[in-house]
């Protein structure tokens, strides 16, 4: 995978087989610290112990009885070789945080990728769960940020799809629009 | 904030979109699911569901589901994608590139045609 947006995106999938009923995803490209931060937090059932350190390193165990993916390691790898790195903090019963932390200006650092298209994609093919979205960048002393909430989105739609066209162009934009706006800030 | 705004936009989107549902009879619905795990993103899923979202957009489709799932098992064939229509049994789609999805589209949820070049084979 090469762009942090597709590692958060198989990060929110992993959230959504918890049986998370939200999920917050917070970018963070902050050039004057140069760092960019990305977390993900969920309310699923969480993992023992044991379960984080076997899907952060998936050949700490031979047991073979749960399916662990390459994903968080290969992500958790990427941070590392940029002067990162990749924390996971979870509770059975209560949730997952996942913090992932790149030297933004590292010469090996993935690009962020296509948000808003990991965005659309997660708020409409995942329609039960309670999307929370936040973007924000920092240069020169400045600070944007962009932040979208689901609910009230879909409040507003009350019972039509949110496959509708024009809704869908609406989702579309307001993401597109309210990411790229605030990355002017960022430096090339 | 723009955001507050932008939702006075969908307001107007949903009213007109509920007058036009009075006049017109609702078509079979289609469902589509874009397998979605690690193998699928790494394979281009999410370019794959994109281009579905940007049809359904750009030719003004309504009655369509998109849902995303986990993975799916057949690792070899994705990106995957399961297309049912009406009360039809689904179909298994794989390798969906944008350039297939957008072909299955056309054929499949519009044509009501299977695309058998890129049919999963059971």
């Amino acid at each position: 995978m090469k762009e942090i947006a597709l590692h958060l995106l198989d990060l929110a999938e992993n959230s959504v087989s918890a049986g998370a009923k939200t999920v917050k995803i917070t970018v963070c490209e902050d050039q004057n610290a140069d760092l960019l931060t990305a977390v993900i937090e969920d309310d699923g059932r969480g993992m023992t112990p044991e379960m984080v350190k076997m899907v952060t390193d998936p050949f700490f165990t031979s047991r073979t009885t749960r399916k662990v993916g390459l994903g968080i390691p290969l992500f958790k790898a990427a941070a590392e070789a940029c002067g990162g790195g990749l924390e996971i903090q979870s509770t059975p019963g209560v949730g997952t945080r996942v913090e992932a932390r790149f030297q933004h200006s590292h010469i090996d650092r993935m690009p962020l990728g296509n948000l808003p298209a990991t965005f659309l994609g997660l708020s409409v093919a995942h329609p039960e769960v309670h999307w929370i979205f936040h973007y924000t960048a920092r240069a020169n002393g400045a600070q944007e940020c962009f932040e979208y909430d689901d609910q009230p989105v879909k409040q507003t739609l009350d019972g039509l799809p949110i496959t509708h066209p024009e809704v869908l162009a609406w989702l579309r934009s307001m993401l597109e629009e309210g990411i790229g706006a605030a990355q002017k800030i960022l430096n090339a | 904030m723009p955001t507050v705004k932008s939702l006075e936009d969908l307001k107007k989107i949903r009213e007109e979109a509920l007058k036009k549902r009075e006049i017109k009879s609702s078509p079979g619905s289609v469902q589509i699911v874009v397998g979605m795990g690690t193998p699928g993103i790494a394979a281009g899923a999410r370019e794959t569901l994109k281009e579905i979202l940007n049809y359904i957009e750009e030719k003004n489709l309504t009655n369509i589901t998109v849902r995303q799932t986990g993975n799916i098992g057949r690792d070899s064939w994705e990106p995957i994608v399961q297309v049912v229509v009406g009360e039809n049994a689904p179909v298994t789609y794989g390798k969906v590139t944008p350039a297939a999805a957008r072909q299955i589209m056309e054929q499949h949820v519009v044509g009501g045609k299977i695309v058998n070049d890129y049919v999963i084979p059971a």
